[in-house]
């Protein structure tokens, strides 16, 4: 059986509507890897052990077991303790969760790198420890981290495709239901898979975007 | 707080003694300023220069000893929140400038200088920018209002640090070798500045190593050498007539040049 994409076309609406679950879970997931990464890095470093110490479990687990698990715990699992989460909401949290933790490493070792004069500037104005970590030493770490974090993000727009397993119309559940309707999983894989590399493009120009941005005030 | 007991200078660092560990860095400074004095501090390199300086704003806190602003004990004894808060509170009177600048890479000019009095004085967006217009025409720098740092030369920087610890109004400032770390064709636009300051008549401690600033600006020159006062005086008799031999030994080294 030879190739035949004349099929693709067909199945047009339904892939760009999964791209476009795909697009939504990695912003959804970006966002609150972000915030989670911040959050995370400052109980590491700064947070009464109560606090420190289910983190540091927690952060454990997120980098220990896979991602895959991670996801069917918290869709199907949670379902027993009677949380019931819809699956967009159960993948965004996974994956959000999973590279929060991985934010956390990056944003932890670059809170440690910003200059001692740093504290000592803002100290001396009178600013307060908590004032000096959020206007002066997150900012900058943030800033410093940009670069290495995005790579966490075209991980994780590649991963977001894991959340099929759980039932997530996105890319690339999509692309298997269009297969299983005309058995042509070359074509579709393919075809998905460029879908893939335009969105991937489109996310590195909005890193490059925010890295010449931020290259001034570094 | 307010010490009713003695007559006070209006900076007074009693019985300072400051050690890390075995090594005793400061050993029993006393030192009074008068409102609107300007002392340089001299010495050589590890004398405790820099560790007396920073001991007046509690950056590095003193072992024993009393550090005094008009009044109001700076190192006092406190349970911690109430020490950071008395801390956060009086640091907001005492301007400190470093050799290394310290400015805020992350937000412009404008950014440096209203930070703080926006965050501890409350002062409203449009207030906090005529402080900052106001204090960076003081230094010469008001069209550099909205770059960054990383844009800016050496003394410019210093000149955005001095008007950024301006904007808090500090009742005294600091200076630690604010032009040590600059290319020498750029010290003196920062001299003009901290001149230009001494003429309004501010309060100042300067650590430097400039013999000719100090004897030009300061009225007190104060030698320090391995944690003590050898010697103070005005710098007429400091500079040409100092009468212990540390002190002459090290100005033979340093006028020379
Ligand atoms: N955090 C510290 N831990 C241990 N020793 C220190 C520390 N800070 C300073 N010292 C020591 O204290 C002594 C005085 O240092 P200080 O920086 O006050 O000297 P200084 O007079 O400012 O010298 P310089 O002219 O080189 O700036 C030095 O011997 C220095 O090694
Ligand atoms: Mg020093």
């Amino acid at each position: 059986m030879g190739l035949d994409f004349s099929v693709v076309p067909g199945f047009f609406g339904s892939l760009l509507t999964g791209a476009g679950w795909t697009i939504a879970i990695t912003v959804c997931a970006g966002i609150l890897s972000f915030f989670g990464g911040i959050v995370f890095a400052v109980i590491a470093l700064y947070g009464h052990w109560a606090l420190r110490l289910p983190v540091r479990v927690f952060a454990f687990l997120f980098m220990g077991t896979p991602l895959l698990l991670q996801l069917f715990l918290i869709y199907f699992g949670l379902i027993q303790v009677g949380i019931d989460l819809p699956a967009f909401a159960a993948g965004v949290i996974g994956l959000g969760l999973h590279f929060a933790v991985y934010n956390s490493e990056l944003i932890q070792a670059s809170i440690l790198a910003v200059d001692q004069g740093q504290y000592e500037g803002a100290r001396t104005l009178g600013l307060s420890r908590g004032q000096t970590l959020r206007r002066i030493v997150i900012p900058q770490a943030v800033r410093a981290v940009i670069p290495p974090m995005g790579n966490n993000m075209i991980a994780l727009l590649k991963d977001s495709a894991l959340v099929s397993v759980i039932g997530v119309m996105e890319l690339t559940l999509a692309a298997q239901q269009a297969i299983s309707r005309t058995y042509r999983p070359f074509e579709f894989y393919l075809a998905a898979a460029f879908c893939y590399y335009i969105i991937n493009l489109a996310l590195e120009a909005v890193l490059r975007h925010l890295e010449r941005r931020i290259a001034a005030s570094r | 707080m307010l010490d009713h007991t003695a007559a006070q200078a209006f900076v007074t660092i009693k019985n300072a003694a400051k050690s890390y560990g075995t090594l005793e860095v400061l050993k029993n400074i006393n030192l009074s300023v008068e409102r609107g004095q300007i002392v340089a501090i001299i010495g050589p390199s590890g004398s405790g220069k820099s560790t007396l300086l920073r001991a007046i704003n509690e950056l590095d806190p003193l072992t024993s000893g009393e550090v005094w602003l008009e009044g109001v004990q700076i190192n006092r004894k406190l349970p911690p929140r109430q020490y950071e808060a008395h801390v956060n509170q009086v640091r907001q009177d005492i301007g400190m400038v470093f050799q290394h600048f310290n400015l805020f890479p992350h937000l412009t000019v404008r950014g440096n200088i209203t930070l703080a009095p926006r965050m501890l004085k409350g002062l409203s967006e449009a207030q906090a920018n005529a402080l900052a217009v106001e204090q960076l025409a003081k230094v010469g720098l008001s069209d550099k209002i909205d770059e960054y740092p990383s844009r800016l030369s050496g003394g410019q920087k210093q000149r955005v640090a001095i008007a950024r610890a301006l904007a808090m109004k500090p009742k005294v400032m600091l200076f630690d070798e604010a032009t040590s770390a600059l290319d020498p064709e750029l010290v003196e636009e920062v001299n003009l500045v901290m001149k230009q300051l001494a003429e309004e008549h501010m309060t100042m401690i300067i650590v430097t190593h400039e013999m000719d600033f100090a004897a030009s600006v300061c009225d007190r020159v104060l030698f320090m050498d391995q944690g003590v006062v050898v010697e103070e005086g005005p710098p007429s008799v400091m500079f040409q007539n100092p009468t212990q031999e540390r002190t002459r030994n090290f100005l033979r080294k340093h006028l020379s040049r």
